[in-house]
Formats: structure tokens, C-alpha cells, sequence
């Protein structure tokens, strides 16, 4: 059978309402995903080339790597259709969902990444899609609102609390909590009750399954690093998975630093989304993991200038793999993800989400350190190194233009001139 | 043991839930008083958290307005021994999420002692809390997020500070399922009378009488919630078998309603007399009383 816990995280902390539709989901998972019963897994694929795109390409970053004087590789999550690596696991879930013989499917989304990868693959796929977004989150990302639209999904607005992802997905447990009979809800993030985090992870491990046998064709031998953002973790499991057991390779979660560390009590807020980094264990949407809450136990609400980021909590495997010493929390603030969204855009004529920008800003930290192994004698890191860049930023344009002016960006480009 | 069965012996049992600090701590014991007079057996105080999965719109306010007053663990304990001291002898159980359990006590420590014992130490307990409620005057806990899988470290804390731990039985709970659950259960099981979250509704649902046949061979007492607001519904529950019902929403909504104009408490006691009411007709009515 699959995996419940890892360590001590993960679980299925929901309402005994849900329960049997957790191990109705299981045995699906069981049977589908792991088994290829009724060659669900042929069909998966042949979507995700199809209809997604995949595979994806693993691009060296001529220039960053010159900047940093090592190999810098880029994998470009970005291109697969949507312009995200949310699809992998959407389309998964949605596809699951099919077998199942389920004829709704909801999603909750923060951003709108996940709810318009939700609502493509149930346009395609002929499900009914409904999609639970905060109000806040509604506000401010209007075009995916829209994109959602298009494919026919509906919107509900969630407006309790500060109307962003956690609201949301308390809304969707809500609906599935009535619901679950004859829908499936379609999680977006590496997170939530048992099977999820495991299901999740193994739709999303495509991206480091790629990569590995990329590496090995185009570079003759594994990363010295991966680099992967992580909100709730989905692409960083995602380009983590298949390189757990390679002990060589290093791999960093690249959590938003916001405008600063730490959680103010008073305010049951935090300037942050470092929950691997700086949380605490607890219990949050259906799974014990690091948590960002008060010493009572009250869930704050985050921040980061990538909505992708914005949560308090994290997957239960990518919390385990911390405590284990396997992967490394490490965090950078809004202002170096900007200055990495535009060095990119600049340098590589690529524009990252925001999301990714944060795992590319780490390179200048990462280099620095291997610049002082060499400059210290010690046996300095060689080898390549990856960074996955999980989506595309077009969607972050309005936000990037008034934070960049906001803050100053360096790199930003002048647009006084036109105004 | 706590006494919170015997508070279903004879008559059927209303267990009447608010949200401690709705709209303050202060009102919450003038409230619990009112339900108290108005024939409450049980007073469900609901111990606000921030993420409230498995309530309707009405709850969600009522802790939203607790928090915003702020309501923490520390006081809810404070409230329930001063509601103690003040002659408060009904049965109180706690209903909250896991969370808060698993926080508790561990305030004192840093927050970087806190994050390296994550992984560490022996993983977060409820121990500290139960112990700590059963020394204010709790009676059990119904936790809406914990099914009886995750339940092994609270019922063991309960079972060591003599409280009980009441389980959720929802219209989907398959009998394996039951099973375990009442093999753990105590003091009551709360049935839930429809899918979804909680909230008053106009009618009664058939998913509450298909549980209750499910469970009518089992000697605990059995309380059916989720949806009920009047009596009326309250009269068609127990006739149907139950021993007891849950009302929440109905009386949170009279809260949000009147505790500005000063009318909530009379308005509580109404409310609970007319449910009470509703359960003691009911009970004429089941196929037992009517046998002897």
C-alpha cells in the first residue's frame, strides 16, 4: 500500500465524513496510478504529451552560467501547456477522477495557477469543474479568473477571513465534506490528508524522472544541486523525487523569505511563507506538518509577492525530508525574487513566475558559497546544477510593473519615459 | 469517568453548543447560563480555532467574532473554571481542532527549540492540554478533524484523566468504520444527522434516522446534530431513536443577532426550553415508551 506518514507527518486529520472518500481514493490511486488497472497510466501519458506537452526541455542558461562560472541548467515547467507544472498533477487527478466514474471535480486555487490547470484538463476531459477562490486572491488575479471562465469552470468567491488559498481551501473541504459521493476534489499542491501528498508528489515526480534522464543523455552525469521553490511543494517533490536516493545530489527548497522572518503573535501574521524553515509542527487541511501558527496553535495568515507561495503550511514528505537532513530549507526575500525575475528576463529571454524566480534568485547565494570553497582550498562543488523554473510569469506582469517601481529594482527596466 | 452519559439518563438530553468569546468571554457564561435554566444537559463550548473545516457559515462568524475579541486557549480554561465556580454543574465539553491540542503547553518554549524539537523530540501530544481541561472542568471533547484513526494519543490522554472522547458518526461512516469507533467511544457518539458542515436547516434529514437504525443495538447514548433548529425537529429526532440532540447554529445565529440589543440570553433560554420541550414529546412517541 502507499505511504500514510512520513516520520511523524502527514495523516488524515478530516472530518469522518470524508473518511470513506479518502479510501475510495486510495484504492483508485492504488489501482490506476500505481497499477495501470485499465491502462490508466498509458492514457495519462499519452495526455500529458498530447494535450500537455511533455517533455519538457532541460535548457542550459548560457549566460547565468557564465555569470556564475558553473553549469546552470533551467527545467522549463514553464512550457508545458498552461504555462505551468500544475497540469502535471491536474490533469492527473482530473483523468483519476474520470476512472472513478465521478462526474464533478472542485479545486481550491490561490493564484489561479492550479484552478486554470483544473479547469483545462476537465474541459478536456468533459467534467464539470467548480473552482474555490478568496476574494482577495479574485481581486488580484482577474485574467485567471477569467481563463477559468473560458473553459467553463465556475468561480466561487470565498469571502470569509482574508479571502486567499487557506480560506479557499477550507471552502473546498466544506463542499467536498457535502459532496463526495459524486465529486472528487482535485488538491493542487502536495498537501492535505493522506493519499494526496503521495498521489500528488508521484503525478508532479515527472518533472525529476525527466530531468535525470536528461542530465545523464545531455550531460553525461547527474546535478550537483536542484534548486526548486516551495509554497506548498508540489513542483519542488516534483524535481526532488527521483534524486532522494542520489546522496550526491543536493537539493535545496527555495521557500519565500517575504519582507521578512518570523511570525508576529499580536497579528497572527507572518511576513513569510518559511514554513519548512521556520514553522512548527502541527495539523492544518488533513496532515500533521511544519506549520506557520501561533504558540496557541492559530494558523497566521502569510505572505509572499508570489500568491503561488502564499501559505502557512507545507507538504508532510518535504517537512520529513528537512528533519532527515535530505533537503535544504533555505529562503530568499521579495526583492532578490524580482531582481531574479528580471536578470532572467533580461539574460535568457525567459520570463519565470514569480514562484520560480525565487528558486533562481537562491543562485547568487549558491554561487557565493561555491566561490568561497574555492577561494578556501576545501574540495569546492564542480558539477552542474538545476533549477526548475515551475512556471511561466507572464500571469505576475501587473504585479512585477508595481513592485518594481515600488521597491526600486535595480534590474527592473525604466519606464518613465513612456509615461 | 466523567458523568457526561448519565447527563442522558431518563429524559432525552439537549447538548446545546456556542462559541466561547462570541461576541465576549463575559456574555459567553451569561449565555451558558441562560442554555443552563432553558434545560440544557450538556454545554458543547466551542474553543475557537482558525480554520474551522467542518462549519457552515454561521459557526465560522461566531469564531471569527470569538478570535477577533481574543479568545485563546488560556482564557477558554479560565471561562470554563470560573463557569465552575459559579454553580455551573452540566457536563461541558469541548469542541475544537486538533491543533490547538497539540500547541498547548509548548508556548513556553522558543519558537527555535520548538522547530529543532519538531523532528526531533517525541512529536507533539494533547496530553498537556487534557490534562489541564480536565483540571478546569472539562468533560470530553469532540474534535470535528480528528477520525478515530488519528485518535490513539488523545483517547489515551482522555482515558488517563478520566474524560471522554466523543466520535463523529457521519451518513458515510461504513461498519467497519462504527465498528472501531464505538469501541472507543464514550459519554455519547454525536451523530451527524446530514453531510456537509454544520447549520440550521428547515427540516430533519434521512440520513440521521439511517444512522440511528445503524446503531440501535448499541447501549451508548446517541445524539444527533447538524441541522437542528426547532422543536419540531427536536420531537421527530428522538422519536426516530436518538437520545439526545445537538443544537449549534440555531443558537449562534440568535447570538449574532441579539447579543447587541441585550435580548440574546432570554432569547437562549426560550430557545433551549422549546428544543428541550420538543425532545421530551419526542420521546412519548418511540416505539419503547409506547410498549410499556
Amino acid at each position: 500500500m502507499s505511504q500514510k506518514t512520513f516520520g511523524d507527518y502527514g495523516g488524515q486529520y478530516v472530518p469522518e465524513a470524508l473518511m470513506p472518500a479518502l479510501t475510495e481514493l486510495e484504492d483508485a490511486y492504488q489501482r490506476y496510478v500505481l497499477e495501470n488497472e485499465d491502462g490508466f497510466v498509458d492514457e495519462f501519458e499519452e495526455r500529458l504529451r498530447d494535450f500537455g506537452g511533455r517533455p519538457t526541455p532541460l535548457q542550459r542558461a548560457d549566460n547565468l552560467s557564465e555569470r556564475y562560472g558553473f553549469d546552470v541548467y533551467l527545467k522549463r515547467e514553464d512550457l508545458v501547456h498552461g504555462g505551468a507544472h500544475k497540469l502535471n498533477n491536474a490533469l492527473g487527478q482530473a483523468l483519476l477522477a474520470k476512472y472513478m466514474g465521478k462526474e464533478r471535480v472542485i479545486a481550491e486555487t490561490g493564484a489561479g495557477q492550479h484552478g486554470t490547470a483544473t479547469a483545462m484538463a476537465c474541459a478536456s476531459l468533459d467534467l464539470d469543474c467548480e473552482i474555490y477562490m478568496g476574494r482577495t486572491d479574485i481581486n488580484r488575479q482577474r485574467p485567471n479568473v477569467y481563463r477559468m471562465r473560458i473553459h467553463g469552470a465556475d468561480v466561487n468567491p470565498v469571502d470569509i477571513g482574508s479571502g486567499t488559498l487557506k480560506e479557499a481551501t477550507n471552502e473546498a473541504m466544506r463542499d467536498w465534506s457535502r459532496t463526495v459521493e459524486d465529486t472528487h476534489y482535485v488538491i493542487g499542491s502536495v498537501v492535505g490528508p493522506h493519499p494526496f501528498p503521495t498521489m500528488v508528489r508521484d503525478f508532479q515526480s515527472v518533472i525529476s524522472e525527466e530531468a535525470r534522464e536528461q542530465f545523464r543523455a545531455q550531460v553525461g552525469r547527474l546535478p550537483e544541486a536542484v534548486i526548486a521553490c516551495a509554497g506548498g511543494g508540489s513542483n519542488t517533490m516534483g524535481a526532488f523525487h527521483h534524486f532522494v536516493d542520489d546522496e550526491d545530489v543536493d537539493l535545496y527548497a527555495v521557500e519565500a523569505g517575504g519582507s521578512g522572518l518570523g511570525v508576529d503573535n499580536e497579528e497572527s501574521y507572518a511576513p513569510n511563507s518559511a514554513s519548512l524553515g521556520t514553522g512548527t509542527e502541527g495539523v492544518l487541511h488533513g496532515a500533521r506538518t511544519k506549520l506557520l501558527q501561533t504558540p496557541e496553535g492559530q494558523i497566521v495568515e502569510s505572505h509572499s509577492v508570489s500568491a503561488g507561495l502564499d501559505y502557512a503550511g507545507v507538504g508532510p514528505e518535504l517537512a520529513y525530508l528537512v528533519d532527515e537532513g535530505r533537503v535544504t530549507p533555505v529562503n530568499v526575500d521579495d526583492d532578490a525574487a524580482l531582481n531574479a525575475f528580471h536578470r532572467l528576463a533580461t539574460r535568457e529571454g525567459i520570463i519565470p513566475a514569480l514562484e520560480s524566480s525565487h528558486a533562481l534568485a537562491y543562485l547568487e547565494e549558491y554561487a557565493e558559497q561555491r566561490s568561497a570553497e574555492h577561494a578556501s582550498g576545501d574540495a569546492p562543488r564542480a558539477g552542474p546544477v538545476m533549477v526548475n523554473v515551475s512556471g511561466r510569469g507572464d500571469k505576475d506582469l501587473d504585479t512585477v510593473i508595481e513592485e518594481s517601481t515600488e521597491r526600486d529594482i535595480a534590474n527592473a527596466p525604466d519606464m518613465e519615459v513612456y509615461q | 469517568m466523567s458523568d457526561l452519559a448519565s447527563a442522558f439518563d431518563g429524559e432525552p438530553a439537549l447538548v446545546s453548543y456556542i462559541a466561547a468569546g462570541d461576541p465576549s468571554a463575559e456574555q459567553t457564561k451569561e449565555y451558558v447560563h441562560a442554555l443552563v435554566e432553558g434545560g440544557s444537559d450538556v454545554i458543547e463550548l466551542g474553543l475557537p480555532f482558525s480554520e474551522p473545516i467542518a462549519e457552515g457559515p454561521t459557526i465560522q462568524r461566531a469564531v471569527k467574532r470569538a478570535l477577533d475579541a481574543g479568545m485563546t486557549p488560556e482564557r477558554y480554561l479560565d471561562l470554563v473554571r470560573e463557569l465552575r465556580e459559579e454553580g455551573v454543574e452540566v457536563p461541558l465539553v469541548c469542541m475544537t481542532y486538533y491543533n490547538l491540542l497539540l500547541q498547548h503547553g509548548q508556548a513556553s518554549r522558543s519558537d527555535d527549540d520548538r522547530a529543532s524539537a519538531a523532528g526531533c523530540d517525541a512529536r507533539a501530544s494533547p496530553e498537556a492540554f487534557v490534562a489541564d481541561a480536565a483540571d478546569a472542568g472539562i468533560d470530553g471533547f469532540v474534535i470535528p478533524d480528528l477520525p478515530v484513526d488519528e485518535a490513539d494519543d488523545l483517547k489515551a490522554a482522555c482515558d488517563e484523566h478520566g474524560l471522554d472522547l466523543v466520535f463523529i458518526v457521519a451518513p458515510t461512516t461504513t461498519d467497519d468504520r462504527l465498528e472501531r469507533m464505538l469501541s472507543k467511544a464514550s459519554g455519547f457518539v454525536y451523530v451527524q444527522g446530514r453531510m456537509g458542515t454544520t447549520g440550521a436547516r428547515d427540516d430533519v434529514s434521512e440520513d440521521a434516522h439511517g444512522s440511528l437504525d445503524r446503531l440501535r443495538k448499541s447501549t451508548i447514548p446517541k445524539a444527533v446534530g447538524f441541522g437542528i433548529s426547532a422543536g419540531e425537529h427536536a420531537r421527530e429526532i428522538v422519536a426516530g431513536g436518538a437520545d439526545g440532540i445537538i443544537v449549534g447554529s440555531a443558537f449562534v445565529d440568535l447570538i449574532a443577532e441579539h447579543a447587541a440589543d441585550g435580548t440574546a440570553a432570554e432569547r437562549l433560554r426560550e430557545k433551549a426550553r422549546e428544543l428541550k420541550d420538543g425532545a421530551v414529546a419526542g420521546a412519548k412517541e418511540t416505539p419503547e415508551s409506547q410498549s410499556t
